[in-house]
């Protein structure tokens, strides 16, 4: 192929491209514009305005530290229940014994609601940052626990002979071996518990919180602003869809060694 | 008496009821190449598992250089280096760390690690590839990878679990010689597992069939020189073993 043919045709791959990523978008928002048309403002509000509330908690350091809250919970609820999970999975996957006394315990947590933990953790606790923590750890606990359960399973049985028959200590068992092997459930994990904690910590912060995206989802509410809703979920949505970016680009860093296939399914 | 390098004493190794290896017992010196000769489920691999410490016998004793491979993890970090069936390669390293993993595992500084694991895959014929992932490598070259691993780390007993059956003749023609003539040079005590009855007879030095349950049915110190009629007449005798073997499963 000539240079010359080859440069319409990438163009060409490019807009397809732009085309296919924002055409759900752009239609979204034609509906939307259409709806604030035919109804009143409190119920449909017209972009623009919902644009400006947008920017306006993105620029008002004042506003913006109630998302910044809000993902700092995400992530330390994440992070712990994490750590925790990944404990049990350990243990769990070195002993029959633990797995069938935790196994059974977790799936019963898996079974409460996460409104329920919200009423029990505003019984439980006083401070607020420890009921959202307890809230957002125990809601993700399960998950976590079985996640990386399942990778540790999933390793590969010759791997695990190959690199024992050195002789490892278990540090290098787990650098070398465990961690890379299960890195991808990992990420996958997170990618998953992310978009749940992010809906969990909404109903946390609504009840038991004085500050967030929660918090100030319910006093948009209160004053019937359905512009100021709208501007603070889509906060929520950015932060989701910034941290799944995060989690493609740690993807690619980490999975460069995998095949690329000429022809994807 | 000097100490055998590996000691097989009434071995035996149970799962459930199903008995792999019944009471061997095995003697195999420093320096020996020993080619294991067996049909597929006569425990051979088990045997091997038992050497490798990855098994632990059921019943009796298996010494490697008079340790317990099983129990004494740590003692033998860096003595005992496996070629396996298939390549087992590390997918997320290249070539060269892949070669490197048991150097590391021994602590060995950086600037060692690179140097023999480099100077090893230049000896198999990978120079080149050193940056390579192993998908991007094939099936002779993953071997080869394999190979270079087990020696980089100069470990005293080699074991090797029918490397070459997964690949095609011709490679695995060039591989065997190239093998054998490393065993040699390096003169390593190795245990090499296989189907085949020529592979045993161009590999090993001793010759070592087993029956089901893994015991030993010829044990066979070969000649330096193997003479066409000796190999012939051997390879008869194995067959007929083999062959026995068979009708006892089907009877």
């Amino acid at each position: 192929m000539t240079g010359e043919s080859a440069t319409p045709a990438m163009a060409g791959r490019v807009v397809r491209r732009v085309l296919t990523v924002f055409a759900p978008f752009v239609m979204l928002a034609g509906i939307w514009h259409f709806a604030s048309r035919q109804l009143p403002d409190y119920l449909v509000p017209p972009l623009d305005r919902v644009f400006w509330r947008t920017l306006g908690i993105i620029i008002d350091f004042s506003l913006f530290k109630d998302v910044l809250a809000t993902a700092g919970r995400i992530m330390a609820g994440l992070a712990g229940a994490f750590v925790i999970g990944g404990v049990f999975a350990i243990l769990m996957h070195k002993s029959r014994r633990v797995e069938e006394f935790l196994g059974p315990i977790l799936n019963f947590f898996q079974g409460i609601p996460a409104l329920s933990w919200v009423v029990f953790a505003i019984i439980w606790f006083k401070h607020i940052e420890a009921r959202i923590l307890f809230i957002m750890v125990v809601t993700a606990l399960p998950a976590f626990s079985f996640q990386i359960l399942s990778a540790l399973r999933a390793m590969s049985k010759d791997l695990v002979e190959m690199v024992l028959s050195f002789r490892p200590t278990r540090a290098k068992m787990f650098r070398m071996l465990v961690l890379p092997s299960i890195l991808p459930e990992i990420l996958t994990s997170w990618r998953v518990n992310i978009g749940n904690a992010s809906r969990v910590v909404v109903v946390a912060e609504l009840v038991g919180a004085t500050g967030g995206v929660g918090y100030r989802l319910l006093e948009q509410q209160q004053l019937f602003d359905m512009a100021g809703a709208l501007a603070w979920t889509l906060q929520l949505v950015f932060f989701v869809l910034i941290t799944q970016k995060i989690l493609n680009m740690i993807e690619a860093w980490a999975f460069k060694y995998r095949a690329q296939s000429e022809r994807s399914l | 008496m000097r100490a055998a390098e590996i000691h097989f004493s009434k071995a035996s190794k149970f799962f459930g009821d199903f008995c792999a290896v019944e009471e061997l017992t095995l003697d195999i010196e420093k320096g020996e190449m020993a080619a294991v000769l067996g049909k597929t489920g006569c425990g051979k691999s088990t045997m091997f598992n038992m050497i490798a410490g990855l098994q632990d016998p059921t019943s009796g004793v298996v010494r490697v250089q008079g340790h317990d491979p099983f129990r004494e993890f740590d003692w033998f970090r860096g003595k005992i280096a496996i070629v396996f069936q298939n390549d087992r390669l590390l997918p997320w390293r290249t070539a060269i760390q892949n070669v490197e993993l048991g150097l590391e595992m021994l602590d060995r500084p950086a600037a060692e690690r690179r140097e023999k694991a480099m100077s090893w895959l230049s000896r198999l014929g990978l120079a080149g590839h050193e940056n390579d992932y192993p998908h991007a490598l094939s099936g002779g070259m993953r071997q080869r990878v394999s190979i270079a691993r087990a020696f980089a780390t100069d470990a005293s007993i080699l074991l090797c679990d029918e490397p070459f059956s997964a690949l095609d003749e011709i490679t695995a023609n060039r591989l065997r010689e190239e093998f054998a003539t490393l065993v040699r040079q390096n003169k390593k005590a190795a245990v090499f597992i296989t189907h085949s009855i020529n592979e045993a007879l161009s590999i090993g030095r001793r010759v070592i069939v087993l029956r089901r349950p893994a015991r030993i049915a010829l044990d066979e110190r070969l000649p330096n020189v193997l003479t066409r009629d000796d190999a012939d007449a051997l390879r008869l005798r194995i067959q007929a073993i083999l062959s026995e073997s068979d009708r006892t499963i089907i009877s």
